[in-house]
């Protein structure tokens, strides 16, 4: 997606337009702000003693109540540090698995002739799209079968064989921009594909993969219906599990240190978010895009 | 070029004769071997974690199975069970209100959003982050706790509520009333990422159709009627379809909201919340598969209308 609009070099801006103009960013504004208003509430919320929670809708602080963050840090039967270990190696496993299984797929796809792959690429454009909950029971029986329940194994496993098709398709398209060209002279030079694959489509796809890396983070990060099924015991909680049984532990419902917590699980999400954005816009673009 | 484009794209090709059919074979035989050396892993996790896992649910709906004791075979009983299950019913008519009552709003204003980002404008890549960030932290737990205080009693809204003077007193998420509608809210929320893919879907109409248009007189409202939307509606087209895709399957808002009850009074008992219930805290898994087999027969219903009424209103200009 480029930035510059071949519409721009247009006449000079009347009057009309800058009105038009103004009157457009002053209804913008207003959505972001509704938009943010919850986001940055919570945020100011975090730093305040929970009675001032129930009635301050304002962002105005008058003093720091950091005591949330350590109150919710140890509010559970683990220190918070724990659920983020949790998480980060549930995350990482997802990342290196889907980068793995679905690069190679998608290498398969866009670059190699051989029998069925209509059929197998049909397939897998469909599987895009069943639901999780048809496959989920079965898929417990199956794990249930092998006594991996309350792993972290069913959450990362799947991605090793490329179960997030989403990904593959994004890599195919992916491939298809890159000039056979590239291939061909590393097939006079001998390579086999294995070399054209890692030595000269790999480096190019960087940022195919920087994209899958980050929502693949973003989405395992935040999943809560998965860790919910396979994880059974305290300790082995991911920080969505974790957060929510905030609900139950804390009686009451101590606000303030819920915040303070659900801040701290929003930040690794926020920082890829950040860093990640123009990848995530890109990823998303292209596969509404034609 | 979408998933969906691709799909529809995949039709025969036409009659090919046995020649060209021979050649494309040796031709195609050339990489057999490499080809499934590198969808290898996909295809082990095609038939041990979708297709086989599809075809044991299909099975298991037919049974009682309960994890503990071995299935047994009870035929239909299952999907007969769900004509007179009542949450069943009000599992549906909750969905369904989300899906038809969220999706639509939602794209609306990322559609809207999205004209009025168009044109490069200024700080269009601030306004982009802006409103694409909620989308990517909208189905986390988090925000899900953000919203149950938000519409609580002592919530947010209610604060402001009180600001400009009104009564306020109704704790949203405990209020049958509403709570769904707190959802649907976050919902529409979540507008960013349909607004980026509308945002490059505009950005592929060439300015000349505008320019053109506006030296005959067109006004912006016309304009917009007559190129905007038709030559956007492959996209409107593709967002409609997943958002359904998507809605269909809302579960973590709805859980936590309702800590895991759906309440108040089943009001937020999303059918995957209900799905989950059966499978999982009842463990049984007979009919939480038949349960599943209904989502997904409705959302390939739903899938298919779509596809079948987009002959009339999408419009490909290729």
């Amino acid at each position: 997606m480029t930035e510059t609009i071949a519409g721009e070099i247009t006449a000079p801006r009347t009057a009309k337009d800058h009105v038009r103009s103004a009157v457009k960013h002053v209804a913008l504004i207003a959505v972001s702000l509704v938009m943010v208003y919850p986001l940055l509430w919570m945020i100011v919320s975090s730093l305040r003693p929970t009675e001032v929670i129930f009635r301050a809708p304002g962002l105005w602080l008058n003093e720091l109540y950091v005591e949330n963050y350590s109150e919710g840090w140890f509010a559970l039967s683990q220190a918070f540090d724990w659920y983020l270990v949790n998480s980060a190696i549930v995350v990482s496993g997802a990342i290196i698995g889907n980068l793995i299984s679905c690069s190679l797929a998608a290498y398969a796809f866009a670059r190699l002739k051989f029998r069925l792959r209509g059929l197998w690429f049909a397939i897998m454009l469909m599987s895009i799209m069943i639901p999780i909950h048809v496959i989920v029971v079965p898929q417990y029986i199956l794990f249930n079968a092998f006594d991996m329940v309350n792993t972290f194994l069913p959450l990362v496993l799947p991605k090793f064989v490329a179960t997030d098709a989403f990904f593959v398709f994004l890599m195919v398209q992916f491939i298809r921009g890159i000039p056979r060209e590239l291939d061909e002279a590393a097939t006079i030079d001998g390579a086999g594909h294995l070399r054209i694959f890692g030595q000269v489509l790999i480096p190019l796809m960087i940022p195919a993969l920087a994209t899958t890396a980050i929502f693949t983070f973003i989405w395992t990060w935040s999943d809560f219906f998965t860790p919910l099924i396979y994880l059974t015991s305290p300790e082995m909680y991911t920080v969505p599990v974790a957060l929510r049984s905030f609900l139950d532990a804390t009686s009451g419902s101590n606000w303030g240190a819920m915040f303070a917590m659900s801040i701290v699980s929003l930040v690794p999400m926020f920082l890829a978010f950040l860093f990640g954005q123009k990848f995530l816009v890109k990823g998303i673009a292209t596969t509404g895009g034609k | 070029m979408s998933a969906l484009s691709e799909l529809s794209k995949l039709k025969s090709k036409g009659p090919v004769t046995a020649e060209q059919r021979a050649a494309r074979r040796k031709e195609a035989s050339h990489d057999n071997k490499a080809g499934y050396l590198f969808l290898l892993p996909w295809l082990v996790g095609l038939f041990v974690f979708t297709l086989g896992p599809i075809l044991a649910s299909f099975y298991l709906s037919l049974t009682d199975y309960s994890l503990i004791q071995s299935p047994n075979f009870l035929g239909l009983d299952n999907y007969a069970r769900m004509l007179t299950d009542d949450r069943l019913h009000q599992s549906l008519q909750v969905t369904l209100t989300y899906v038809g009552v969220g999706v639509p709003l939602q794209l609306a204003l990322a559609l809207g959003v999205a004209v009025l980002l168009n044109k490069g404008m200024r700080g269009l890549a601030f306004y982009r982050s802006i409103f694409y960030l909620p989308s990517m932290l909208g189905g986390s737990v988090a925000i899900a706790l953000l919203w149950r205080q938000i519409f609580g009693t002592t919530g947010l809204v209610n604060q402001i509520l009180q600001l400009l003077g009104f009564e306020a007193t109704t704790g949203y998420v405990s209020d049958p009333d509403y709570a769904l509608w707190t959802l649907i809210l976050l919902n529409v929320w979540t507008f960013g990422s349909p607004m980026v893919i509308f945002l490059a879907g505009l950005r592929q109409i060439p300015t000349m159709y505008y320019e053109a248009a506006a030296l005959d007189g067109a006004s912006r409202i016309s304009q917009f009627a007559r190129i905007t939307l038709p030559l956007l509606s492959p996209i409107i087209f593709f967002n409609l379809v997943l958002q359904i895709i998507n809605a269909f399957q809302a579960f973590t808002q709805a859980f936590v909201v309702s800590n895991g009850t759906g309440g108040p009074s089943d009001s937020t008992l999303f059918y995957t919340l209900y799905l989950y219930e059966q499978g999982f805290t009842r463990f049984d898994m007979g009919y939480a598969s038949a349960m599943a087999w209904l989502l997904l027969a409705i959302i390939a219903m739903f899938t298919a209308v779509n596809f079948l009424l987009s002959k009339y209103w999408v419009f490909y200009d290729d």
